[in-house]
C-alpha cells in the first residue's frame, strides 16, 4: 500500500492521524464481516480543514467514529501526534476527547431535551476543566456562546425545544468547543439543516478552524460543500478511499471514474447543456458482507477492465498531491490504457 | 411547454389545530399548473409545501383543516372538471391515482413491510381496474418495474430485500400504474445519494416525455429544481414569494428570498467564493410579524415591508415576464446578478 504524499511532505502540523484503519463488523456472531471500513489513511493539521465525501454506507462516518475512539479499529492506528493511541472509556478517554471532539449531524437528537443550554454547557467545561466554578464558569459559558455568534444573555437559559435548528447545532459546536480540543469531527453538522443556514453554520465552523487554529474532519456527501469548505477532499466508496487530492483538483479535474460520476450526477443549473457523464453508470453499490476481490466500484466502472475484477488498485499518483485507486493511474507498463 | 390549466389553487387556506390556538400554515395560496408542466415547489422544511400538496388533495391528516379556497382539477383526456374540495367521498376515490397520483416522502415508510411488491403494485390497479384478471394486473405489475428499471422476478420480494434507490423507483412505478394525468411528488430523492438521484430523475424524464403526465416536485434543492421544472414557486412561511419560469428564477431572481435561496448553495464550478447563506432563521407560524414575514431576515427590507404584507402580483416588468409573479414592494430592485463568470458555460 501506497502512503500518501500529503501525509509524508509535512509531519509537523499533523494532529490526528490514520493509518491503514480498517474496521470489520462482525454479523449476527456468525463468521461472515461487514467491512465497514478498509485500509484508509488520512492526516488531519492545523488550521485546515479535510473533507470526507462518500454516499450513505460508504464508511465515513464509521471514519469518524474510529477517530473519536467510539469504536475499536479491527486494524491500522489512529495516531495523535504521531503517537499510537487506543483509548476505550475512563479517564484516558476523557483526556483523549479533550484534544478530539465530535459533532453529530442530527442536533434535534444530540442535545438532552430536559437540560437548558446553560447545563449542557457548564457540563462541557466541568469536564475538561476539573474545578471550574463562579466567574470563570459564567465567563467561559459567556465565550463559548459568543464564539459561536449566540447571544449569551438570550440563549443561556433556552431548552433545546425553544432553538432553531442551526441554533441547536451551534450550542452543539459550542459544547465541543468547551473542551478547547485541537480537532473537530464535524460528522454531517449541515444535512439536517435549512438550506438557507446551512453556510452560516460552515462559515463559523471556517471562522473557529482560523482563530483556534483547529483540524476539522469535515464529513458530507454533497462534493459541492467540501469544495466551498475544506482544503483536501478524500472521496470514499464502499469503505476504501478511491480519491484524495486538493478540494479544488479533486472537484473540477477529478480522476477516479467514481468522482467522475459523483461529480456528474450533482445538479449544477450553470451547467444545464452539457450532456450528464452518468448515462453508462446502473446498478448500485456493492454489498459490504465478504466483498469479492478487485475494485469495488468495478461492476459500474464505465471503464472496467479484466484486471479490475481480480486486483484491488493501490493509490496512484495523479498530478501533485491528487491521487486516485484506480488502474487507470497505474505508471506506464502496468496498464495498456493511458487516462486522458 | 405549457397547455391547459390541469390543477388551479385558488386561494387555498389550511390551518393546524381546531380551537383559536390554531396554526395558519397556508394562507391564501394561488397557483395553476398547466397540462405537460413540471411545476417545482421549493422551500424549507416548515414552510408549507407539503401541506399544500397534501391540502390539494384532500390528504391532509388531522389537526390539519382546510379553511377556504378551491381545488379545481380539469381533465386533459375528457372534459371532466371539479372541485377536488368539495368532492364527495366516493367521487374522490374514483378519481384518486385516476387523475393524481402521489410520490410520498420517504418511500421506506409509504411501502407496507409485510407485502410483496407485487401484491402492492396490484392493489391499486385491482381497486381501479376490477375487471382485469389477476393474470393482467400482474402483467402490468411487471411491465411497470420494467419501465422504472427493475427486473420483474422483483415482484416476489418484500419491501426490505430492495435498497432505498430501489424502493423509491417501485414508488414511482406504483404513483404511475392507471397514467395518471398528475404526479405530485413530495421530496422523492431527497433521501437518497445524489447518483441514485440522478439515475431516477433521468428515468422520470423519459417516462414523462412518453406517457405525457404533468409533475408537482416538491424539494428544498433549489438547484435541483432549476435544472428539472419548467416552472417554479418559492414558498416562505405559508405563502408562495415568487412564482416564475426556472430560467428567470435562475437569471434574476426578484425576491430576496429566492435570491438568498440560490446563494445558499456553493457552486460546483466557476470560482470559489465566500457565501452568506441567509441570515436568521424561518420564522414561527404562531407569531408571524405583522408585515412581510421575510422583512426580519431580508438585506433590503424597507419600514414599509414591516408594516404591510405584500401580495403576490404581477411583476412592474409584466411585458418581460408575462407569467411571473412576486411578493416584494422591492422587486423592481437590481437583484444580485449572478457574476457572468458563472454563466459563461
Amino acid at each position: 500500500m501506497a502512503t500518501t504524499e500529503l501525509a509524508s511532505s509535512d509531519q509537523s502540523d499533523v494532529v490526528l492521524a490514520a493509518h491503514a484503519l480498517s474496521k470489520h463488523f462482525r454479523l449476527h456472531r456468525g463468521r461472515r464481516r461487514l467491512h465497514a471500513v478498509d485500509g484508509v489513511d488520512l492526516a488531519l493539521r492545523r488550521g485546515r480543514v479535510v473533507a470526507l465525501v462518500g454516499e450513505s454506507g460508504s464508511g465515513k462516518s464509521t471514519v469518524a467514529r474510529l477517530l473519536a475512539q467510539l469504536h475499536p479499529a479491527t486494524s491500522g492506528e489512529v495516531r495523535l501526534h504521531g503517537r499510537p493511541v487506543k483509548v476505550r472509556a475512563g479517564r484516558r478517554f476523557r483526556a483523549y476527547a479533550r484534544r478530539v471532539q465530535l459533532i453529530l449531524q442530527d442536533p434535534f437528537a444530540s442535545l438532552n431535551p430536559i437540560h437548558t443550554v446553560r447545563y449542557v454547557l457548564t457540563r462541557s467545561l466541568k469536564i475538561h476543566h476539573p474545578g471550574i466554578k463562579g466567574e470563570a464558569l459564567e465567563q467561559g459559558l459567556t465565550d463559548l456562546l459568543t464564539k459561536v455568534h449566540l447571544q449569551p444573555d438570550r440563549f443561556l437559559d433556552k431548552f433545546p425545544h425553544e432553538l432553531s435548528g442551526g441554533q441547536r447545532q451551534r450550542v452543539s459546536i459550542a459544547r465541543a468547543l468547551g473542551a478547547t480540543p485541537e480537532v473537530l469531527l464535524a460528522d454531517e453538522p449541515v444535512s439536517m439543516l435549512d438550506v438557507s443556514i446551512r453556510l452560516g453554520v460552515l462559515n463559523l465552523l471556517s471562522e473557529l478552524k482560523n482563530d483556534m487554529n483547529l483540524a476539522i474532519l469535515y464529513i458530507t456527501h454533497d462534493i459541492a460543500s467540501a469544495r466551498y469548505f475544506s482544503d483536501e477532499t478524500i472521496v470514499m466508496y464502499a469503505g476504501q478511499v478511491v480519491e484524495r487530492g486538493d478540494s479544488e483538483t479533486v472537484t473540477q479535474r477529478p480522476a477516479h471514474p467514481y468522482t467522475r460520476l459523483l461529480i456528474a450526477s450533482a445538479p449544477d443549473p450553470d451547467n444545464l447543456a452539457a450532456a450528464p457523464e452518468t448515462n453508462g453508470a446502473k446498478g448500485e453499490p456493492p454489498s459490504l458482507i465478504d466483498p469479492p476481490p478487485g475494485c469495488r466500484f468495478q461492476p459500474r466502472c464505465p471503464r472496467a477492465t479484466a484486471r479490475c475484477a481480480t486486483e484491488s488498485p493501490p493509490s496512484f499518483p495523479v498530478s501533485g498531491t491528487q491521487e486516485a485507486a484506480c488502474w487507470l493511474f497505474a505508471p506506464a507498463g502496468g496498464n495498456e490504457e493511458v487516462p486522458r | 411547454m405549457t397547455g391547459e390549466p390541469v390543477l388551479e389553487i385558488r386561494n387555498l387556506s389550511v390551518e393546524y389545530g381546531y380551537d383559536a390556538d390554531a396554526v395558519r400554515v397556508l394562507r391564501d395560496v394561488n397557483l395553476t399548473l398547466h397540462a405537460g408542466e413540471v411545476l417545482g415547489l421549493a422551500g424549507e422544511s416548515g414552510c408549507g409545501k407539503s401541506t399544500l400538496a397534501y391540502a390539494a388533495t384532500r390528504l391532509l391528516p388531522p389537526p390539519g383543516i382546510i379553511t377556504g379556497g378551491e381545488v379545481v382539477f380539469t381533465s386533459t383526456r375528457d372534459d371532466r372538471r371539479y372541485d377536488l374540495l368539495t368532492a364527495t367521498d366516493d367521487e374522490l376515490r374514483a378519481t384518486r391515482w385516476e387523475d393524481t397520483a402521489i410520490v410520498f416522502q420517504g418511500a421506506m415508510n409509504s411501502l407496507n413491510p409485510v407485502y410483496r411488491i407485487g401484491r402492492q403494485l396490484t392493489d391499486a390497479i385491482s381497486a381501479h381496474r376490477p375487471e382485469q384478471s389477476a393474470r393482467q394486473r400482474r402483467d402490468r405489475a411487471a411491465e411497470l418495474l420494467d419501465m422504472v428499471g427493475i427486473p420483474a422476478d422483483r415482484l416476489r420480494s418484500y419491501p426490505h430485500q430492495l435498497s432505498g434507490g430501489m424502493r423509491q423507483r417501485v414508488m414511482i412505478a406504483m404513483a404511475l400504474a392507471l397514467e395518471p394525468q398528475l404526479v405530485i411528488m413530495d421530496e422523492p430523492t431527497t433521501a437518497l445519494d445524489v447518483v441514485m438521484q440522478r439515475q431516477i430523475l433521468q428515468q422520470l424524464a423519459d417516462l414523462r416525455t412518453r406517457l405525457g403526465f404533468s409533475v408537482v416536485f416538491i424539494t428544498h434543492d433549489v438547484s435541483l429544481l432549476i435544472e428539472l421544472a419548467d416552472r417554479i414557486a418559492v414558498m416562505y412561511a405559508g405563502e408562495i414569494v415568487e412564482d416564475a419560469t426556472a430560467s428567470q428564477m435562475y437569471r434574476t431572481p426578484r425576491h430576496p428570498y429566492t435570491d438568498g435561496l440560490l446563494h445558499s448553495f456553493p457552486p460546483l464550478h466557476g470560482p470559489r467564493q465566500e457565501l452568506g447563506g441567509i441570515p436568521g432563521a424561518p420564522p414561527d407560524l404562531m407569531s408571524l410579524p405583522r408585515g412581510c414575514t421575510f422583512a426580519p431576515r431580508c438585506r433590503v427590507a424597507l419600514d414599509r415591508c414591516r408594516d404591510e404584507r405584500p401580495a403576490l402580483t404581477a411583476t412592474a416588468f409584466a411585458d418581460r415576464e408575462p407569467h411571473r409573479r412576486v411578493a416584494c414592494f422591492q422587486h423592481e430592485r437590481e437583484a444580485a446578478a449572478i457574476p457572468p463568470s458563472l454563466t459563461v458555460m
